[in-house]
């Protein structure tokens, strides 16, 4: 009885916290421009979105393309940044240490605006012109803490005696590093990694503060800039319905794996 | 250079870390298919000694041979040493045969030789079948297996072992010796081993090295040492052990225990100060007084699986600990008997503490790093350099560290039959030898205090 | 061995011009006025300023409204999803994670876009509803996390010792997850009281947020005003932060 109210609480939450979502995805599957008003079952929006045919403009395209190639190159530089950061802090020892994971902290602990406003009079203070390269700075700022804090605890639980093994069975530094840490450490810079991945793409402050103001849009300053200006571009809803539905996949699969390493561990 | 049979040659090795010295001035020299075993208990600095043989820390002062070569700052990938970790460091993302074959591939050993190899090191530590196995679903002794296989497949001049069976519960450690042994004997490659267990030393090793705080306090054939210790610590390590004070009356007649016993040594002079080290075992424990050369009172009887042990007080008071295997009950008066043989002399380290001192003033002092008052010495200035001289028994311990003159920490304690003997290291690391009823722990942390009167001062005539 | 440490260089470097030099120059355009002249004039202006002191006090009251109808609404969730007797399925927590996954933007429009069919005036009742949507999961998420680690014994023992279910609950169980809770406030209230966009999609701009000040103070090119009004949430951050001693918690919550 108690398990049947509370399964009952939990899918209900459920249900209401999916409402939106659903919601949108229903309706991407007709023509109206406005929501709420169904006017037949139309995949034409799925096709406008894929052939970027879509009267509103085609910058809709060139902002998820730019949202993709940021969120790729920041979190390329931070997971290196960052893991090169993580071998370097977990040898450190004192006050070093304790200045440079207190400065990693911050850009976890700050407001997204606080970010975004503190880095935008950086590149106003030092004249430097905003556009790509001061939106994928700003995103690998926030960014490589996320990659240190994977990476830090597999180096922690290491045995500190791995690396030696290897230079004791004759491998140099270099190959010490290359055929034993680094592979240990993939999981933590692969978590580190995709962590950085969602990150970057799911901000939007960061990025309305510092991309200046050559017309750079990623997903999220379009959809406010689109929102704002009152309608919303129907091809919009296609567009969440499969993000939503890609994430959904990657989770199941992500989840899959942790359950079979489990399963393999209990073994 | 004179090539000798010494495959190994540590000279006058000296290591510190900050303040604390690790290794104090340590020669040793291991010959080659040796089985040499560094044996002291935790920070006596064998694992540091085993990491610069490794080539993992350099020795401040001092250098390290092999085969007559200097390899003190040659990196640890191009000696010719290979190591069993403590905790095995075997690499989680490799399979069995992958950990073994690590070192060959990094050689470019060809492939079917890399295959010949470590498949013949798998059957060697009786692991043949599990190459395709993940290292982590390996049982504790198992990863033991490859750690060692992946070490001697390289064909090492020496192998280094790092409290190799400390993870091991105590069955699967006693197998692992006897393996370990036998794999020594079919390699014929020198065995460096180091172990806080003293009869692991003593089942393994055809050389044990003893350490204490830095410094080597006996090398000498496991025999040997378990025989004829050379000194108090090593007697009290190795095994168990009475160990008293006596007075060697002349050649082949010791008094110890308030009884004079025929013994086997020569060459001490005569009415020495000695300390007398008698086994357990060695104890004769009998009902028949009359034949007996002491009497004693069992003061308890415990049963130890293959023999009892138990604890006497002897007719002039010292306390005893007898191993035989038949029990006395608590209570009963029994007689002793100690064979000649039985008996181990050692020369005494010292008879008092004696320190290197400077007047402060005419009645006071300065020693271990502080001033102590004196009794007024006439002749002496302040700055006249002096040797100190105190008594073990005139040495006063108290609870509150704060509350003595310096402070110190219990370091090593001894059970001298009626008395302690405990070893107090202070603040400066320097020494001072305290004989006392009282009961200490290792390790606690004591003020200590001398009074002024029993506070000898000697001048030094320079 | 000791060199790897300076591996750590290149990052403490790009910290310092990145996080530290940045946070500075906040401080730095708060305390100047157009000129680059010393002054005090923006805090005057906001603290003499009726409308941005109700923006500000309106902030922190949507703010700590929604944490608390998030922990309300959230704790018993966790509660449940950690409960092996109450849910044995993985897959319900997946789907309460799933959101933080997802662009905060599209979540919050397709929100708001619900209530605007579902004919519902768009404005405080809806701001604030609207942002429990968007914020339950990072409530819920790292309160489950500290519950499912929680050792068992520590329930068990209470009950060895005469507690009531009830009361295991009450004085054992919440006590030992108040980190998970102090995580989940950290994750909720501080983009709560910091955010500009979300409010104005779920009050259709009707409602201005103190975000939405500084975005447009700075995006106007009042640099000093805007770095003035951050500095003013800094603090509030930092106070937030003080309820916070063990950043660990907050970091095992995040992932």
């Amino acid at each position: 009885m108690k398990r049947f109210f509370a399964q009952c609480y939990i899918w209900l939450l459920l249900i209401v916290l999916y409402a939106p979502i659903a919601f949108i995805a229903v309706f991407s599957f007709t023509e109206s421009k406005v929501l709420g008003n169904w006017t037949g079952f139309s995949t034409k929006l799925y096709a406008n979105l894929f052939t970027g045919d879509m009267q509103g403009s085609g910058s809709l395209m060139s902002a998820i393309q730019n949202t993709l190639l940021i969120a790729l190159v920041a979190a390329s530089v931070s997971t290196l940044l960052g893991t090169i950061a993580a071998i370097g802090i977990h040898n450190m020892k004192g006050r070093g240490k304790q200045a440079v994971t207190f400065l990693n902290n911050i850009p976890m602990l700050n407001p997204d605006i606080i970010t975004g406003v503190s880095l935008f009079l950086l590149f106003v203070f030092l004249h430097v012109s905003q556009g790509y390269t001061t939106v994928i700075l700003a995103h690998i700022t926030f960014c490589t803490p996320y990659v240190v804090l994977s990476v830090l605890p597999k180096l922690t639980q290491m045995n500190p005696n791995i690396y030696e093994a290897a230079l004791d069975l004759g491998a140099t530094p270099f190959q010490a590093l290359r055929k034993v840490l680094l592979p240990l450490l993939k999981p933590g810079m692969i978590s580190g990694f995709i962590l950085a991945f969602t990150m970057s793409l799911d901000d939007f402050a960061v990025t309305f503060f510092t991309r200046g103001t050559i017309g750079l849009d990623t997903l999220s300053t379009y959809i406010y800039t689109d929102a704002r200006k009152g309608g919303l571009t129907p091809e919009l809803r296609p567009m969440i319905t499969i993000l939503f539905l890609g994430i959904l996949a990657l989770l199941i699969v992500i989840n899959l794996r942790k359950a079979r390493a489990a399963e393999k561990a209990a073994k | 250079m004179k090539k000798s049979d010494n495959i190994i040659e540590i000279k006058n090795v000296t290591k510190s870390f900050g303040e604390k010295c690790i290794l104090n001035n340590v020669s040793i020299s291991v010959k080659q298919g040796e089985f040499l075993t560094l044996l002291g208990p935790s920070g006596c600095g064998k694992t540091t000694l085993l990491r610069m043989i490794a080539g993992f820390g350099s020795p401040d002062s001092g250098e390290i041979l092999i085969n007559g070569t200097d390899i003190t700052d040659m990196p640890p990938h191009e000696r010719p040493v290979n190591t069993v970790f403590q905790r095995y460091a075997l690499f989680p993302h490799l399979d069995v045969y992958e950990n073994i074959a690590f070192g060959l591939k990094l050689q470019k050993v060809p492939e079917a030789e890399i295959d010949k190899r470590v498949r013949r090191v798998l059957k060697m530590v009786s692991m043949t079948d599990y190459e395709d196995r993940d290292v982590e679903s390996l049982s504790g002794g198992q990863q033991q297996r490859v750690a060692i296989a992946r070490a001697i497949v390289n064909q090492p001049k020496v192998l280094l072992l790092d409290e190799p069976l400390s993870a091991l519960d105590l069955k699967m450690r006693k197998d692992m010796q006897i393996e370990l042994k036998e794999m020594h004997k079919k390699l014929g490659i020198t065995f460096i081993y180091v172990t806080h267990d003293q009869e692991e030393a003593l089942t393994l090793s055809d050389t044990i090295v003893v350490l204490d705080d830095g410094n080597i306090r006996q090398i000498g054939t496991p025999t040997d040492i378990y025989n004829e210790p050379q000194n108090a610590f090593v007697a009290d390590f190795i095994g168990e052990s009475n160990i008293l004070n006596g007075k060697m009356i002349k050649d082949r007649l010791v008094e110890f225990a308030g009884h004079e016993f025929e013994c086997v040594d020569e060459g001490f002079g005569e009415n020495v100060d000695v300390d007398v080290v008698v086994r357990p075992e060695d104890i004769y424990i009998t009902n028949k007084l009359e034949s007996a050369q002491f009497s004693a009172k069992v003061k308890s009887c415990t049963f130890k699986g293959v023999h009892y042990e138990m604890f006497v007080d002897t007719d002039k008071g010292y306390e005893l600990m007898i191993q035989d295997y038949n029990a006395f009950e608590p209570e009963s008066e029994v007689g002793l008997i100690i064979r000649p043989a039985d008996i181990q002399v050692m020369h005494k380290e010292r008879s008092m503490n004696t320190f290197e001192g400077e007047m402060v003033s005419e009645d006071s002092v300065k020693f271990l790093g502080a001033e102590w008052k004196c009794e007024p010495q006439s002749g002496l200035e302040a700055g006249d350099k002096v040797k100190v001289e105190v008594n073990f028994s005139k040495v006063d311990l108290i609870d509150h560290p704060e509350d003595g003159n310096i402070e110190g920490e219990v370091y090593f304690l001894l059970y001298k039959g009626d008395h302690y003997h405990l070893t107090v290291r202070t603040e400066h690391r320097e020494y001072i030898w305290i004989d006392t009823n009282d009961i200490w722990d290792k390790g606690d942390l004591v003020g200590v205090n001398i009074a002024p009167k029993d506070i000898k001062i000697i001048k030094c005539n320079d | 061995m000791t060199k790897r440490s300076t591996w750590a260089l290149p990052y403490a470097i790009f910290l310092v011009l990145f996080v530290a030099l940045p946070l500075l120059l906040i401080m730095f355009y708060a305390f100047r006025d157009g000129s680059g002249h010393f002054t005090l004039a923006n805090f005057t202006k906001f603290f003499t300023d009726k409308d941005a002191i109700e923006t500000f006090a309106l902030s922190l009251e949507v703010a700590i409204e929604n944490t608390a109808l998030c922990i309300l609404l959230g704790y018993p969730a966790a509660w449940i999803l950690a409960n092996k007797k109450l849910n044995k399925s993985a897959v319900t927590i997946v789907l309460f994670i799933m959101p933080m996954w997802i662009n905060a933007l599209m979540r919050t429009l397709a929100t708001a876009e619900l209530f605007h069919m579902l004919g519902f005036q768009l404005g405080k009742g809806t701001l604030i509803v609207g942002m429990v949507y968007d914020y339950l999961p990072f409530m819920i998420y790292p309160i489950y996390n500290i519950l499912e680690k929680m050792d068992k014994s520590y329930a068990e023992a209470a009950s060895d010792l005469g507690a009531t279910p009830w009361q295991v609950f009450w004085k054992v169980q919440v006590p030992l997850s108040m980190p998970g809770v102090v995580s989940g406030i950290m994750m909720v209230f501080m983009p709560t009281v910091s955010t500009f966009a979300i409010s104005e999609f779920l009050t259709n701009n009707k409602i201005k947020l103190f975000g939405t000040i500084i975005q447009e103070n700075i995006n106007s090119g009042m640099w000093n005003y805007g770095a003035a009004l951050s500095l003013v949430m800094l603090i509030i951050i930092g106070i937030t932060s003080l309820l916070q001693d063990d950043k660990k918690e907050l970091n095992e919550g995040r992932v």
